[in-house]
């Protein structure tokens, strides 16, 4: 994957997700197909923490079900970094897992939030272009 | 009829690409090493030390085993075993 799709609605969903949930750090999943997102989810945090996430795992697993019973793949894992840049920290890398998903970091430090997306494999991070369309 | 297993996307090409492969009845642990013998390396993925590691989690049917008895869970022909590694991170160093 060299670039994902996120439509407009989508995106602003996300980014108004991340901002309402300033000062902890938000998370969720774009799911879609062919590279282009068709559903946003979510997730609650269960470490309510600004410097740290886990989706709750009970909501995952609905949500991996979800994605499944409506053909739709995992296409990008987002969350927020409401104190520091858009770009993935030792914790990201170390915590990566489903390395065919995009990393979609949603950074608050500036006026307005900036998402970047990144493909981590073995430790190795490649950004991504997002095409909002 | 077997266990069936659902296989997380990240372990598929340990599976040959299958989403979904039949277990053995028994303990989780159990069903694990078995997948194991059948599928190497994906033991190590699952669990540590005889113990299911932290950041995988693992439904029978729709439970989480952390709810039942954890690694001595039970599983009986017809269950349904999903493996579902957490999704984690964050921006703290």
């Amino acid at each position: 994957m060299n670039e994902l799709i996120i439509p407009q609605q989508i995106l602003e969903d996300m980014l108004v997700y991340c901002k309402g949930m300033y000062p902890n750090e938000a998370c969720g999943i774009l799911a879609g197909r062919n590279n282009e997102a068709l559903k946003i989810y979510k997730m609650t945090n269960i470490e309510n923490s600004p410097v740290s996430y886990m989706m709750d795992s009970m909501e995952q697993f609905k949500t991996m079900k979800d994605m499944r019973e409506n053909n739709l793949s995992m296409l990008a894992i987002f969350h927020s970094h409401p104190s520091s840049a858009a770009y993935p920290s030792q914790k990201d890398l170390s915590l990566v897992f489903y390395e065919d998903s995009v990393y979609v970091i949603v950074s608050l430090i500036e006026k307005e939030p900036i998402a970047k997306g990144f493909l981590i494999r073995e430790g190795s991070i490649k950004e991504i272009d997002i095409i909002v369309r | 009829m077997a266990v069936k297993v659902r296989i997380p996307t990240p372990l598929q090409r340990l599976t040959q690409g299958k989403e979904e492969v039949d277990g053995v009845s028994g303990t989780i642990m159990e069903l694990v090493t078995d997948l194991d013998k059948r599928f190497p390396g994906i033991g190590e993925r699952i669990s540590e030390g005889g113990k299911v590691r932290r950041f995988v989690n693992i439904y029978v049917n729709e439970e989480d085993i952390r709810f039942l008895k954890a690694e001595d869970t039970i599983v009986k022909d017809g269950d349904e075993v999903s493996i579902v590694p957490a999704i984690a991170g964050g921006a703290r160093q």
